[in-house]
């Protein structure tokens, strides 16, 4: 055995020795992925448990948000450019794929700066990128809207969903329902932020963080790190995956969320409106605000009907204990956006947990 | 959504792109939020961006909590 596979195993063991009963929260579809497709949960004794939060871009959407881009795309002279992920989530009525199929113009793009070629190729088109992510992807489209202001590109504009990380978590601390003792922090969220905001939370609510990178031996890592801590009655905010991110984040990357974006409150699925939480484009990049620009009012909010992601995103439930789980909804047929996204909870436990655990 | 891939910087050419390797392929990305990387550092690159430069001085091996470990034998 090699020594790391070694260091794994102790790893493990010592988790496994673990008498006290904990709950740990991960707030990272990536690692909702890698935790299902690991076995990292099975492996945990029945003491400790893992749940997912609100990390997943996509499936925090909110419905009348994922509704007003819709109604974007069925106006006129409209190509719309986003990431993979939104295409088959379903809004009330329609998805984007479907309007697709009906004839509107969307485009998957790996990068919001492939939106700019198709702006400069399509002159007499209105090109709209679909921003969504957290604190990862804002950088990325900030310093998009940058380079098309620089050039002029009048027939450019984003849609701004984006949504920053840390109040969110203020939220799932302060509420009495969800009782967790510590949480593994995500880990690219926080090559942009670094450790500062969850240093502020750890210590409002006496609460351990970790950021955590997406190996099997990381997370391990990861929640060992917590345990001890939880052990030691520490409350501390630390950097398991430190080959990566930095005490201070990417401070270019901060910088240029700042100088493009104003947090705004935002509607989160499941966590309903968060002040602070959202991204508007600022003042000198209004012209740019697709929501201004084509006059997309709010949307109401229509649940889902028998959807409970809302509650798997705060962790409240388990998927397998949504009635829909495996039967009306999957990832197939999604029901919810949490079984369409491939780092949604629901779409992981499906794909990961056999057949016969799946409630 | 924020999976990052690690890449290896080959080239750096005008306005602030980047040539880098992933597994073997090459791609160009924008170097812009890490304007000090360096030919042959690796970054982690996200949405056509490198996010931030890998410090490979901090392997995975580090193993950093090793010895205490060793007391739940
Ligand atoms: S299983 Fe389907 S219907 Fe149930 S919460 Fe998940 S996405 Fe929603």
């Amino acid at each position: 055995m090699s020594e790391i596979s070694d260091y794994q195993q102790q790893l493990l063991h010592a988790i496994q020795t673990e008498k006290a009963s904990v709950t740990l929260m991960e707030v990272c579809g990536t690692h909702t992925m890698a935790i299902a497709k690991s076995g990292i949960r099975e492996l945990l004794p029945p003491n400790i448990k893992l749940l997912s939060g609100p990390g997943c871009p996509v499936c925090v959407t909110s419905q009348g948000d994922i509704d007003a881009v819709i109604e974007l795309v069925r106006q006129k002279d409209i190509i719309l450019v986003t990431f993979g992920d939104m295409m088959r989530v379903p809004g009330t009525y329609s998805s984007l794929q479907e309007e697709r199929s009906q004839g509107a113009d969307i485009r998957i793009a790996y990068s919001p700066l492939d939106a700019l070629r198709v702006a400069r190729e399509n002159a007499d088109k209105e090109i709209v990128f679909l921003g969504i992510g957290f604190e990862t992807t804002a950088p990325a489209i900030a310093v998009t809207l940058e380079q098309a202001r620089s050039e002029g590109l009048g027939n450019f504009s984003v849609f701004s969903l984006h949504k920053v990380v840390p109040p969110a978590l203020e939220l799932i601390f302060s509420d009495p329902d969800i009782n967790v003792d510590g949480l593994i922090c995500p880990g690219h969220v926080s090559v942009v932020i670094g450790v500062e905001p969850y240093e502020i939370l750890a210590q409002k609510h006496r609460k351990p963080c970790v950021i955590t990178g997406f190996e099997t031996l990381d997370i391990l890592e990861g929640i060992y790190m917590l345990l001890k801590q939880i052990k030691q009655g520490d409350a501390q905010a630390e950097i398991q995956y430190r080959r990566v991110v930095k005490r201070e984040g990417n401070l270019v990357a901060r910088q240029s969320i700042e100088k493009v974006f104003k947090p705004v409150a935002a509607r989160w699925r499941g966590l309903g409106v968060i002040p602070d939480s959202g991204l508007a484009l600022r003042e000198e990049f209004e012209h740019m605000d697709a929501r201004l620009k084509f006059n997309i009012p709010e949307m109401e909010e229509i649940p889902i009907k028998g959807c409970a992601c809302g509650e798997v995103l705060t962790g409240k439930i388990s998927p397998p204990e949504c009635l829909l789980f495996g039967r009306a909804c999957t990832p197939l047929k999604p029901v919810g956006p949490c079984m369409v996204s491939h780092e949604g909870s629901c779409a992981a436990y499906y794909r990961y947990t056999p057949a016969k655990g799946r409630g | 959504m924020c999976l990052g891939v690690p890449a290896k910087v080959i080239e750096l050419m005008a306005n602030e792109v980047a040539r880098v390797d992933v597994n073997g392929n090459q791609t160009e990305i924008s170097v812009r939020l890490t304007p000090e990387v360096k030919i042959n550092e690796y970054v982690l690159v996200h949405a056509g961006f490198a996010m931030e430069i890998i410090d490979e001085s901090i392997a995975l091996e580090t193993m950093k909590y090793l010895e205490e470990l060793l007391q739940y034998e």
